[in-house]
């Protein structure tokens, strides 16, 4: 079935089957390598895209029914090359190891702060808790969210 | 995921006729946080998936001195609702311990109903809460209290034909509440879940205490012996105690893979004391 979807701000027009998860279509027909894949069940938060801005598991949403909404991956993140500023955070404190939860991280975050600008350092444990890090950073993580909120907040 | 026909039905009326052609082969996609890792997982073969997903059954409404929620209600709608927060408030207290952020964006009321985990935790306010489950079928409508609705392990009256579309709630506003749960990582489904409601009377004793449980049995468990214990009484720390421990008592949860029955059964009555503590001091706030 033909089905189009608006990735980072373009319409994409696609042919999909029926069965395939979204993850599935951002990967294997767009090349979207961006997002990734790890449980398939919903658990791990490697597959975040945020859908009309809110996070979801792309592994958990059949691309025919994310037809005309919205899509952000992480690269819908950077402004004419220049990274997110969340994004530059998380390069100044290490917050990335080996960068396969770090789309997801990024995406969960940045959703959650535009709705709780300025949130604590308890907050944000709790916002991320859907998020698996397996290098264990989550620190340096939390570290980079906090101090983006706290930038935020002076803006 | 195995191949099936994709099918997105226009109105209630055409979910239904297509439910009557396929029967067991067909199955509804609403949130699909359940459904997907079954079908990801291949735990689960349908022919038809019936994605209702565009039917109009997400409103929030208050009206009769109760509150109406469409089945596509997503627990994100729950956890911000002001209409919930305000008409309902251990409905929102229940929907934010649901999975994690992304299940809560697309996870539906209805959907969580229907396929009824026993751990999980709308289920279990469902039953707690009085409320009241409307059923679609070719034949008519049919409503169902949430109490006789789940009948076993996943299993619920609903009939392969048939529509689970919008669920009432008294207006629950004088009673204190609570929410507690203990699962092994945060976002998993609870070991042992309880909700407490407390209402007390003028002169503090206990009028009407509820006390539900999930991941005890097949289904949510209200227990009456324990609530027996409270109403009429004043809300001490040691009648509270008497409460959770008769709860724990009258409770003979299955062992699994994880957790054995005589640990849930300590972890029920723990969690009913924390509930019922904090059901308590709410109870006394409202009043």
């Amino acid at each position: 079935m033909r089905v189009s979807l608006h990735v980072n701000g373009r319409p994409r027009d696609v042919d999909v089957e029926p069965n395939q998860t979204l993850l599935a279509v951002l990967r294997d027909t767009l090349g979207i390598f961006d997002v990734k894949e790890g449980c398939g069940e919903g658990v791990c938060g490697a597959c975040t895209v945020l859908l009309d801005g809110r996070p979801v598991s792309s592994c958990l949403l059949l691309a025919a029914s994310a037809a005309h909404r919205a899509i952000t991956t992480v690269r819908g993140l950077e402004d004419e090359g220049d990274l997110h500023p969340l994004q530059q955070a998380f390069l100044r404190h290490g917050a990335v190891q080996c960068g396969f939860c770090t789309p997801g991280m990024l995406l969960t975050g940045l959703a959650f702060l535009q709705n709780h600008p300025g949130a604590d350092r308890a907050a944000l444990r709790h916002a991320i808790e859907g998020n698996l890090c397996r290098c264990t950073g989550y620190a340096k993580i939390l570290d980079a969210l906090e101090a983006y909120a706290r930038e935020a907040k002076r803006d | 995921m195995y191949p099936f026909e994709y099918v997105a039905p226009a109105s209630v009326d055409e979910a239904l006729a297509v439910l009557a052609e396929h029967g067991e082969d067909a199955k509804v996609l609403a949130g699909g946080q359940s459904l997907l890792p079954i079908l990801n997982y291949r735990l689960a073969k349908p022919r038809v998936v019936v994605d209702i997903n565009g039917l109009p059954l997400d409103g929030v409404s208050v009206g009769d001195g109760r509150l109406k929620l469409g089945a596509l209600t997503r627990h994100a709608t729950l956890e911000e609702s002001d209409e919930v927060a305000r008409n309902c408030p251990p409905l929102r207290e229940a929907a934010a311990l649901v999975g994690n952020v992304r299940v809560r964006t697309l996870g539906t009321l209805g959907g969580s109903l229907a396929h009824a985990d026993p751990a999980a935790e709308l289920p279990m306010a469902m039953v707690a809460l009085d409320a009241r489950l409307g059923i679609a079928g070719r034949s008519g409508r049919r409503t169902v209290a949430a109490g006789d609705f789940f009948t076993g392990y996943l299993t619920t009256t609903l009939a392969p034909d048939e529509l689970l579309t919008d669920i009432d709630i008294p207006v629950t506003r004088d009673m204190g509440w609570a929410v507690e749960e203990m699962s092994r990582r945060t976002g998993d489904f609870a070991i042992v879940a309880v909700a407490a409601l407390i209402r007390l009377d003028r002169r503090g004793h206990v009028d009407e205490a509820r006390m539900t449980f999930a991941g005890v049995g097949p289904a949510p468990v209200r227990v009456p012996a324990a609530e027996d214990v409270l109403r009429g009484a004043e809300p001490t720390r040691d009648r509270l105690g008497h409460a959770a421990e008769t709860a724990r008592a009258a409770l003979t949860p299955e062992s699994d893979a994880f957790v054995s029955s005589a640990y849930r059964t300590l972890l029920a009555g723990v969690l009913a004391r924390r509930a019922l503590t904090r059901a308590v001091a709410r109870a006394l706030e409202i009043r």
